[in-house]
C-alpha cells in the first residue's frame, strides 16, 4: 500500500502482534506499521468496522492502538522504540478487560 | 452582479435550513456565506432536538419547540431521500437527570409550572424515581435522586444535518458562495437590496433573509431592524467511542451512533472568547461523572467552545423589516431543534411575505419597555 521514500538507515525492531517488523527509528508507530502493509489497527467500537490512519496528525482518532499494555494511544503521534510490543485497539472503549468486554 | 429571487445570508444551521426551504418552491435562491475565520456556531451544536424544559414565560416558545419536534421526522426522512445523509435523528424520549434533591425538585416544579402555563397545548413528561430510572439508565450515580422524562425529546448529529442541508439546497437549485461576508446592504428604488461582499462579489435580490449568527445584528441595522443578541459561550467534551449503552438523550451526555459521549453543554457569559478553559471542563466532567460514572474509564478525544445566539429572554427573535418588508431576519439558539420548522413554515412565512400573527410573540417588541 506505500512504499517508503527512503530506505531505512537506522532500523529497529518492533511486534505487531506475533508478527516482527522492521521500522526507521524515527518513524512513527503509525508509519511503520502502514509501511508494514498492516491496513487494520483497531475496529470500531459500534459496527466493528476496521480502522486505519486518516488524517496522520493527531485529529481523527483512527489509528488508536494498545502499545506495551497501555490502551487508547495514537500511532501517529508516537514513536517506535526497540522491541515495542503494538496490538490491536480493543474498540469496546472499556479496555481488554472491561465491564463490556468485546465480544 | 448576480441576481437573485431571494439572498439568505449567513450558512449556520438557520440560513442553510432557509436556504433549502426557500428553495423547494424553484426561484433562484443564494445562500452567501462567510469564510473559515467566521464565528461558526453551527460546527459546536451539542445535537439535542429537545422540548423539556423550554419554554417557561412563553408557551408560544414551548408549543413552537414542540411542533419542531414533531415535524423533526418527515423532515430528516425527506433530507435522506434527497442527499442520501443520515442525519442520526432518533427520538426516544430524553432524560432531564438531576444529580441532587434540590436540582430534582426544581426541575420536577420547572415542568409543573410549565404545563399550568401552556394547558391542554403543553407537552407531556413523567417525573421518573431513582429505581425506575435505574432500569431505564443503566449506570446511573448512587447520587442520583431521579429525573423527569419527556418523550418529544430527540438527538441528531448537528454537522450531518448542516452538510445535508446545504446539499439538498443545491440540489434544489440553489447557488452557496462561500468566503464572501456580507458588508453592505442596500435597498434599491423601486423594491429590492443590493448586497455587497468583502472579496468584491455582488448580489442583486428581490427578498433578503438575514441568518447571520452574530452577525445578524450589525447586518440587521441598515435596514432598520434591532436585533438584541449576544453571545453565550458552551464547552463541550467528548470521549473516545464506545459500545452503545445508553438509549436515551439526556440534557448534558449523549451517545453518538458512532459511540462518542457528548459531555456538556456549560454557559457562560465571556463575549466572543471561543476558548474552552479548565475550570469549566472539570465541572461539565465532574457532573457528567456523577450522573454516570462509568464515564470515568473512558479518554477524552476532544473539546471545545461555541457561542449560542442569545436573545435577553432565551426566545428567538423573528422580524420581519417594517422600512423594508420584503426583509426578514431570523434569530435563536435552538438551530437544530427548530431546523424543522425553519426549513417549512418559517420559509412559507419568508415566500407569502409575511410573518404570521400568531408568531408576533417572536417579535422583539417584547423587549420594549414603555418609560
Amino acid at each position: 500500500m506505500y512504499r517508503r521514500r527512503d530506505p531505512i538507515s537506522d532500523s529497529i525492531m518492533i511486534w505487531f502482534c506475533d508478527r516482527r517488523i522492521e521500522a526507521a527509528a524515527d518513524d512513527s508507530v503509525a508509519a511503520a506499521l502502514l509501511a508494514a502493509s498492516i491496513s487494520c489497527f483497531g475496529r470500531t467500537a459500534v459496527s466493528g468496522a476496521p480502522r486505519a490512519p486518516f488524517c496522520m496528525i493527531g485529529n481523527c482518532f483512527d489509528c488508536l492502538v494498545e502499545i506495551d499494555g497501555e490502551t487508547n494511544l495514537q500511532a501517529c503521534l508516537v514513536t517506535v522504540r526497540e522491541g515495542m510490543r503494538i496490538r490491536p485497539h480493543p474498540g469496546n472503549g472499556f479496555g481488554d478487560d472491561g465491564e463490556k468486554g468485546e465480544a | 452582479m448576480n441576481h437573485l429571487d431571494i439572498a439568505v445570508i449567513g450558512g449556520g444551521l438557520l440560513g442553510s435550513a432557509f436556504a433549502y426551504g426557500l428553495s423547494t418552491d424553484g426561484g433562484r435562491v443564494g445562500l452567501i456565506d462567510e469564510g473559515d475565520h467566521a464565528i461558526r456556531t453551527a460546527r459546536g451544536n451539542f445535537g439535542l432536538v429537545w422540548v423539556q424544559g423550554k419554554g417557561l414565560g412563553m408557551p408560544d416558545y414551548a408549543r413552537w419547540s414542540l411542533r419542531s419536534a414533531y415535524a423533526w421526522t418527515p423532515f430528516s426522512e425527506e433530507l435522506q431521500a434527497q442527499t442520501g445523509t443520515l442525519v442520526e435523528y432518533h427520538r426516544p424520549g430524553g432524560f432531564y437527570v438531576s444529580i441532587d434533591d434540590t436540582e430534582f425538585a426544581d426541575n420536577v416544579a420547572r415542568l409543573k409550572q410549565l404545563r399550568d402555563e401552556a394547558g391542554d397545548e403543553g407537552y407531556d413528561y413523567e417525573v421518573v424515581e431513582r429505581a425506575a430510572l435505574c432500569e431505564q439508565l443503566p449506570g446511573i450515580g448512587p447520587d442520583v435522586p431521579g429525573a423527569t422524562y419527556c418523550p418529544h425529546d430527540g438527538h441528531a448529529n448537528p454537522l450531518k444535518l448542516l452538510r445535508a442541508l446545504q446539499e439538498a439546497f443545491r440540489l434544489n437549485g440553489g447557488t452557496y458562495t462561500p468566503s464572501s461576508r456580507v458588508t453592505t446592504i442596500r435597498p434599491v428604488n423601486g423594491g429590492g437590496f443590493e448586497i455587497l461582499c468583502e472579496g468584491g462579489r455582488e448580489f442583486g435580490c428581490e427578498k433578503l433573509v438575514i441568518a447571520a449568527g452574530h452577525g445578524s445584528a450589525e447586518l440587521g441595522k441598515s435596514l432598520g431592524m434591532e436585533i438584541p443578541i449576544f453571545p453565550v459561550q458552551g464547552q463541550v467534551v467528548v470521549t473516545e467511542r464506545a459500545q452503545m449503552t445508553m438509549t436515551y438523550p439526556t440534557n448534558y451526555v449523549r451517545q453518538t451512533d458512532d459511540g462518542n459521549y457528548l459531555l456538556g453543554p456549560s454557559a457562560r457569559d465571556v463575549g466572543f472568547n471561543d476558548e474552552t478553559e479548565t475550570t469549566t471542563l472539570r465541572d461539565i466532567t465532574r457532573r457528567c461523572t456523577t450522573a454516570f460514572p462509568h464515564l470515568r474509564q473512558l479518554r477524552i478525544q476532544r473539546t471545545w467552545a461555541a457561542l449560542r445566539i442569545m436573545t435577553p429572554d432565551g426566545f428567538p427573535v423573528y422580524l420581519q423589516s417594517e422600512a423594508y418588508p420584503e426583509a426578514f431576519s431570523f434569530s435563536c439558539h435552538s438551530g437544530v431543534t427548530l431546523a424543522a420548522v425553519h426549513a417549512t413554515d418559517v420559509s412559507r412565512w419568508v415566500l407569502d411575505g409575511h410573518i404570521p400573527s400568531q408568531y408576533r410573540c417572536f417579535h422583539p417588541e417584547r423587549f420594549d419597555v414603555p418609560a
